[in-house]
Parts: C-alpha cells; sequence; structure tokens
C-alpha cells in the first residue's frame, strides 16, 4: 500500500490515551482523569432538546449556525465581557471549540507558518497547527509564576514565520487564569508583530478568583483576535459538541467557508438545546460554578495536607500540584499511583515539557470521591 | 450566612471544617453561626430523607394523603386559629395556607387508608369552622425535598479524556 498522509502519521497519539486504557482495566477506579463536568446537562437544556426532536428539528441549519443562536452569543459577549462581534459576519457556531480551533488554525496559517503556544497546554493545540500545515512553537510557562504567560519569553520566539499566538485562559491542565496586564502585553506583541491572536475561552464562566478577561476586548485586540467559546463546560453539555467561533469579518468569512465544505452546520437539535442553555439556565450555571469552587477550596486545601504544592487554580476545574517531592517523573507517578490506589490522574508532561513534575486532576467529582481520593494519594505519597 | 443554610440544607453532615473550607470562613465563626441558627430556630432540625418505597415490607405500612381543607375565617385570626389546631395533630405532618378553590392543605400519614379516613372524619371535619375536605392518597413518590426517587443516572463520563 502506499503510505498514509505522513504528517498525521507522524503525530503521536495523546498520553491521555495510555492511561485511559490502564484505567479501564482495574476496578474501583476513582478517576481525576476526566476532562468534563460531572453534571448531567441541565434537565430543562435536555428536555429542550428532546422538544426539539419531537417537533422534527433535526434537518440542517443555515451553515453559520441559527441566528438567535449567533444572536445570544454575541449579545452575551458584549454584556458581560464588553467584547463587540456582529452575530451575522463575525459570528460562526462549531461543533464545540474543537472545530473552532481547527477551522481558525486552517484559515490563518499557510504551509510553514510558526504559532507561538504557550505550554504546559490543551493537548489538541499543537497537533491542530500541524494538521493546519503549520509548526508549533513551544513557550514554556512557569508554576512559580503561576503558568502566567510572560511577554519577553514569548517575544523571544518570534520569528519572521510567527503568524499567531494561541492561547487558552482560564487553562487546562493548569486552572490557570492570566491576568489582565500578561493579556494586555501579548495584544501590544500582536500590534507590533502585526500576530493574530487565537483565544480559547471555552472555561470563561468558571473563573474562581477575579474575573475573566475576554481577550478580544482588551485595546488593539479586536481586528486580529478569534475568540473561540462554547457550552460544553459551563452549561455541561461536552457531549452535545456544541462551540462558537467570533473573529473580525475576514477571518469569519473563512471560517465559514471551510464549516460549509466539512461540516455543514453544528447539529440542528444541540443549537436549539443550546438556545436554552443561553435563555433560562443562568441559575444552573451559576449553581454549578459555586459548587465547583466549593470543591476546588476543599480538593487544593486537601492536597496542600498532604504535602503537595498546589498553586492556586483560579478557573477551569483542575488542580495542577507539583509532585517533584516524590522524586518520581509525572507518568511513572501517574502509572504507579493508578495501578496501586486505584487513582487516575493525568500526568503533567502530557501538556507539554513545562507541566513536568505535575499531575493533572480533575475536581468534577463528588466531594466524598475527592475526599477518598486524597486519603489514597496520601497513602501512596507515605509508601513512595 | 445564606450560603451555610444552603449546603445543610443540601448535606446536614457536612462537617464543620468542610463548610469553613468551602466558604472562606473561620471554622470558629461557622460553628458560631450555625450554633445561632439552631437556638433562632432558623434551622429547625436534622433529618434523613427517607425513600420509604425502597424499604421491604413497608410498602403497605403507611400511606401518605394531601388534605386540602376549606375554613371559613374568623374576624381577628383568619385561619391561623384553625390551622394551628391541626397542626398539633402528630399524624399531620404539614399544613399550608393556600390560594385556590381550598383554604388549607395538609399532609397526614396513617397506618392505612382506613386510619386516615378515620382522622379525617374524626379529627379534622369536626373542627369547628372547617366546612369541608377532599382528600387525595398518594399512590407513588416521585420526587421529594428535592430528591428524585428514580434510579440515579449513571456517569457515562470515560474515565480519562483530555
Amino acid at each position: 500500500m502506499k503510505p498514509l498522509n505522513e504528517v498525521i502519521a507522524a503525530c503521536p497519539p495523546s498520553g491521555i490515551r495510555r492511561f485511559f486504557d490502564i484505567a479501564a482495566e482495574l476496578d474501583d477506579v476513582i478517576s481525576l482523569g476526566v476532562g468534563e463536568p460531572d453534571f448531567v446537562t441541565p434537565w430543562r437544556i435536555r428536555e429542550a432538546g428532546i422538544y426539539a426532536l419531537e417537533h422534527g428539528y433535526t434537518t440542517y441549519t443555515s451553515n453559520a449556525g441559527l441566528p438567535r443562536l449567533r444572536e445570544l452569543v454575541c449579545a452575551d459577549l458584549a454584556n458581560r465581557y464588553d467584547a463587540h462581534y456582529a452575530w451575522d459576519s463575525e459570528c460562526l457556531i462549531t461543533t464545540g471549540v474543537s472545530e473552532g480551533l481547527d477551522l481558525t488554525l486552517r484559515v490563518l496559517l499557510n504551509p510553514g507558518d510558526e504559532v507561538i503556544v504557550p505550554e504546559p497546554c490543551y493537548v489538541a493545540y499543537e497537533p491542530c497547527v500541524t494538521f493546519a500545515g503549520g509548526a508549533a512553537v513551544r513557550v514554556p510557562t512557569r508554576w512559580e509564576d503561576g503558568f502566567a504567560i510572560d511577554a519577553a519569553t514569548v517575544a523571544a520566539a518570534i520569528t519572521p514565520r510567527t503568524k499567531a499566538i494561541l492561547i487558552g485562559s482560564p487553562a487546562n491542565p493548569t486552572g490557570a487564569v492570566q491576568p489582565r496586564p500578561a493579556l494586555e502585553a501579548l495584544v501590544r506583541l500582536a500590534e507590533q508583530h502585526d500576530l493574530y491572536l487565537i483565544s480559547d475561552e471555552i472555561y470563561d464562566r468558571l473563573t474562581y478568583t477575579g474575573t475573566h478577561t475576554c481577550l478580544g476586548a482588551l485595546p488593539g485586540a479586536r481586528e486580529r483576535t478569534v475568540v473561540l467559546g462554547g457550552f460544553s463546560k459551563a452549561h455541561a453539555m461536552t457531549g452535545w459538541r456544541v462551540g462558537w467561533i467570533c473573529a473580525p469579518r475576514p477571518v469569519a468569512e473563512l471560517c465559514v467557508r471551510v464549516h460549509q465544505y466539512t461540516m455543514l452546520c453544528a447539529p440542528h437539535v444541540s443549537q436549539l438545546a443550546a438556545v436554552e442553555a443561553m435563555t433560562s439556565a443562568e441559575d444552573d450555571v451559576t449553581e454549578m460554578v459555586a459548587d465547583y469552587d466549593r470543591r476546588r477550596r476543599v480538593f487544593v486545601k486537601g492536597l496542600r495536607e498532604i504535602g503537595l504544592d498546589c498553586p492556586e487554580p483560579g478557573g477551569a476545574f483542575y488542580a495542577f500540584p507539583s509532585i517533584r517531592s516524590s522524586g518520581l517523573d509525572s507518568e511513572t507517578f501517574a502509572e504507579r499511583l493508578l495501578r496501586q490506589e486505584g487513582v487516575a490522574v493525568v500526568p503533567g508532561s502530557v501538556f507539554g515539557p513545562s507541566g513536568e513534575g505535575h499531575i493533572r486532576c480533575s475536581y468534577a467529582t463528588a466531594l466524598p470521591l475527592l475526599e477518598e481520593a486524597l486519603g489514597r494519594i496520601d497513602r501512596f505519597l507515605r509508601r513512595e | 450566612m445564606r450560603e451555610i443554610l444552603e449546603l445543610l440544607e443540601r448535606d446536614a453532615r457536612l462537617p464543620h471544617e468542610t463548610i469553613a473550607t468551602m466558604t472562606g470562613l473561620p471554622v470558629d465563626e461557622v460553628t458560631a453561626t450555625i450554633a445561632e441558627y439552631e437556638q433562632a430556630g432558623v434551622i429547625r432540625r436534622y433529618k434523613a430523607v427517607v425513600n420509604w418505597d425502597a424499604v421491604e415490607g413497608q410498602h403497605s405500612e403507611s400511606v401518605t394523603a394531601f388534605i386540602d381543607v376549606s375554613v371559613a375565617p374568623a374576624r381577628g385570626v383568619g385561619f391561623d386559629d384553625v390551622a394551628l389546631r391541626i397542626s398539633r395533630f402528630d399524624e399531620v405532618r404539614s399544613v399550608y395556607l393556600v390560594s385556590g378553590s381550598h383554604d388549607l392543605r395538609c399532609t397526614v400519614v396513617g397506618r392505612d387508608i382506613r386510619a386516615v379516613s378515620d382522622f379525617v372524619s374524626q379529627k379534622l371535619s369536626t373542627i369547628d369552622r372547617v366546612r369541608s375536605t377532599a382528600t387525595h392518597f398518594v399512590l407513588k413518590t416521585h420526587k421529594r425535598d428535592g430528591d428524585v426517587f428514580a434510579e440515579p443516572e449513571p456517569d457515562h463520563r470515560l474515565p480519562v479524556t483530555p
């Protein structure tokens, strides 16, 4: 047979997969390895989805998505963050942020263009850059700095081929919320070097310390910034696959062009459920966010009490404690912890070299299980 | 503090230390606040939410009925004296003044249908100014106090995801 696509074949599978396989063969595993809410989608949203199915909303929508949903998304961005995008020309509905990121990178990049990616970061960032024909250039962030992105470090990585900077805040896996000055410094850099900014803001509502800054709302940012968001995390709608892109018009138009040929539209039922999420689920979101915050406080305190340094995670639902005191690398730590104590975490190294020495623990898990997991990790640490 | 009450209403067994961590308050303050609520009667008591339908053999050992009561109000007290009088019976679990076609809605628990019927005809209906009653026996409890009594929804998440 002739060889398959060499770019894709050369991309390693996600380091998370191996832990999934081990966890799947063990009994009595408490998983802190899950990157999605433990809440089921609020019933009023599910009920709206059922209603949509019952009434035959099983067709395509317009490529860019239901006008009503785009209006709601743009109005929410304007009200909440003072970020202004025109719903009819600068917004499209995607099948989750994953597709949004893929579209954005394909639209922005020419072969060989470089994208600066501060890490540790979400596992899909680098592969998506690669698949779009670009080259990801990693820039480290340090847990001593709360994983804040340092503009000088980013500036040092800029070359004539640099096209964009890709960030996520609040961040998977660190839970870090980028401080506003760090974001403003990035915007200035982008202006100086004529770069695009891609901002993955899927966790925006899950911000516990301070307030979320929408990158597209910062002075000078709007014309060069693509904001990605969706319903998976705050509304507990991961499996519905619905997200959005807000971008300056030329970018948004080309995103719709790719989307119309590759995806056609996001699922109609999911879009209607998302309309319900935007119009009537605010109390549900507020209650879920408050609940994550309470578990965050209990879990982070627990980690510190069993001797793991844990930078304060200001957002998302991950803690990213240091496990350097164990003397183990994160991969070994995670595998032994899983096999010996049945606690699944994700080694920090899968999110980039700066993640080494850390593990990602999701606290989107029932409180009694979090407490049990802390007990098991404590037992593991004493033995190691 | 409202958040403490909301947390306890959901799980009365939450340790004070955990509540302190969740709310960011000192433990002493949480303990003192709860004690104040208890003394002031804001927190009435702590109890378990029991799904009796799930207890084997308990199906026929008690029945619950909602009883709507029409009452002639009296000058100076309205419905309050009658409501209080009904409330004092042990078999009466709740009493509300409601809008609509009746005045009071009561929840009554008895050993069997006969016991509840007797209570209504002997005790409730004979109270002065009670004009009429309408009894609705509970056949099955689907949800009570915010708890859905169906099987909990399983966690469909994969054990490790990005």
